[in-house]
């Protein structure tokens, strides 16, 4: 009984750990295509911070990250999400949780958000799931 | 016209036929409210509002949720000319020996270097970049940021300051993710506080020198403050009861009132050199060499 025990745990460590080392390739991939979208707004002045935000992106779900912002700068917000995942969006909500509008970007699964904020504080950036399953994303965001 | 139809459907006398009209009315009345509820749920959506449940959930990390002094300094800039050279500071201590103190230190110079670059001086650049891995050295996290060190050199001689900032928030993340394979991640939030108190004295200074209300707005950051406040309280008890950390911590509590204002109100040229006077009073304590030794 106990070396079956044992065999399971072992089993189901390996699957673990495996299905860990893909999510973790899946977000270095999803980061990387969010900083391709990101680098089209490097030539108009943008800089892109180094910092980037990853998970996952599932149907009838927000995925949700809190940000803080300067009035007078202009943020891009970048994210690509990865297969199964086909399509998502980006949007911006103020500290009140009200949605702002955004200059937005839509590629299937690479979206990207444009805002410049007239009051200085902390804002929620929202990536949501349009079409497919549930998958990887990541999110980077750049200013000027 | 088509309740004419059903009365007289139902007074023919055909009880089956009636019961299934009676069934199909309940079914469209049935559709008809799921519709509404279906309309106004994406209604709700459209006009995006999300819950304060919702926004609770949200996730808040170190690397994002924290802005670089670099956008801070951005959002100045804008509606004048800012003359940062005047917003230098004399050459601090290198002996620290207190590694809370050490790291507040490490994430003013890192603002210092931002200020530098804002100021387009490339041996400024260079002498903050050479002190930036020094203070790295105490920590015993500078192996990789050698290398962060000579870019940056190079990067100034070439005068490439976009890239520099880039390269100056590199260098920051690359501090940090030292310290936290180091075990030191409880002054990962101390690298980063130390940099937003150094560069909101800078910008309140700067304000106070030419007061502009478009400016002045960029001071209010009232989650931010609460957010850095939360980590600190995260940290190991005795990091938080080291007098330094303990001092900064008491501090952060009054100067979250000073950064609270409503939301599209600038605050006044007097409230501006509050927030100057509170930062500069915990920036003197990070700086100071007797405190935490």
């Amino acid at each position: 009984m106990k070396r079956r025990f044992s065999i399971f745990l072992c089993v189901f460590v390996l699957i673990s750990s495996i299905s860990l080392r893909a999510q973790t390739d899946s977000e270095v991939q999803a980061r990387k295509a969010a900083l391709d979208v990101a680098g089209a707004f490097s030539n108009e002045g943008f800089k892109i911070r180094d910092g980037h935000w990853c998970g996952k992106v599932k149907p009838h779900d927000h995925a949700l990250v809190a940000v803080n912002l300067y009035a007078g700068n202009q943020y891009w917000f970048s994210a690509s999400a990865m297969d199964p995942a086909k399509k998502i969006a980006v949007s911006v909500y103020d500290e009140t949780g009200k949605r702002v509008t955004t200059e937005d970007y839509d590629a299937g699964e690479k979206a990207a958000a444009g805002f410049a904020p007239t009051n200085s504080g902390q804002y929620y950036v929202s990536v949501d799931l349009v079409e497919g399953e549930e998958g990887s994303f990541c999110l980077v965001y750049s200013y000027k | 016209m088509q309740e004419e139809f059903l009365a007289h459907e139902i007074l023919v006398g055909n009880l089956t036929d009636a019961r299934i009209i009676c069934t199909m009315i309940r079914f469209v009345r049935l559709g008809a409210i799921g519709l509404a509820v279906a309309l106004l749920a994406t209604g709700g959506a459209e006009t995006g509002r999300l819950a304060p449940d919702q926004l609770a959930k949200a996730a808040k990390s170190d690397s994002i949720s924290i802005p670089t002094p670099g956008e801070l300094f951005a959002a100045l800039e804008k509606p004048g000319k800012t003359n940062w050279s005047d917003q230098y500071r004399g050459p601090m201590p290198m002996t620290y020996r207190n590694r809370a103190q050490i790291a507040l230190n490490l994430g003013g110079l890192i603002a210092d270097g931002f200020i530098a670059v804002e100021a387009k001086d490339s041996q400024q650049v260079k002498n903050i970049g050479s002190d930036i891995i020094k203070l790295a050295k105490a920590l015993g996290v500078s192996e990789n940021l050698l290398k962060r060190g000579n870019s940056i050199n190079e990067f100034a001689e070439n005068d490439e300051w976009d890239t520099l900032q880039e390269e100056l928030e590199a260098t920051q993340n690359e501090v940090k993710s030292s310290m936290q394979t180091h075990s030191d991640q409880d002054l990962v939030i101390l690298v980063s506080l130390g940099g937003w108190i150094r560069g909101t004295q800078v910008v309140s200074g700067a304000i106070m020198q030419n007061y502009d209300e478009r400016s002045a707005k960029v001071l209010r950051q009232p989650a931010l403050v609460d957010f850095m406040k939360s980590k600190i309280n995260e940290v190991s008890p005795q990091l938080r009861d080291e007098a330094l950390v303990k001092d900064v911590r008491e501090e952060l509590i009054g100067i979250q009132k000073l950064v609270s204002f409503p939301a599209g109100k600038a605050p006044s040229a007097d409230e501006v050199r509050k927030v100057n006077e509170a930062v500069g009073k915990v920036m003197a304590k990070i700086e100071s060499k007797t405190i935490g030794e």
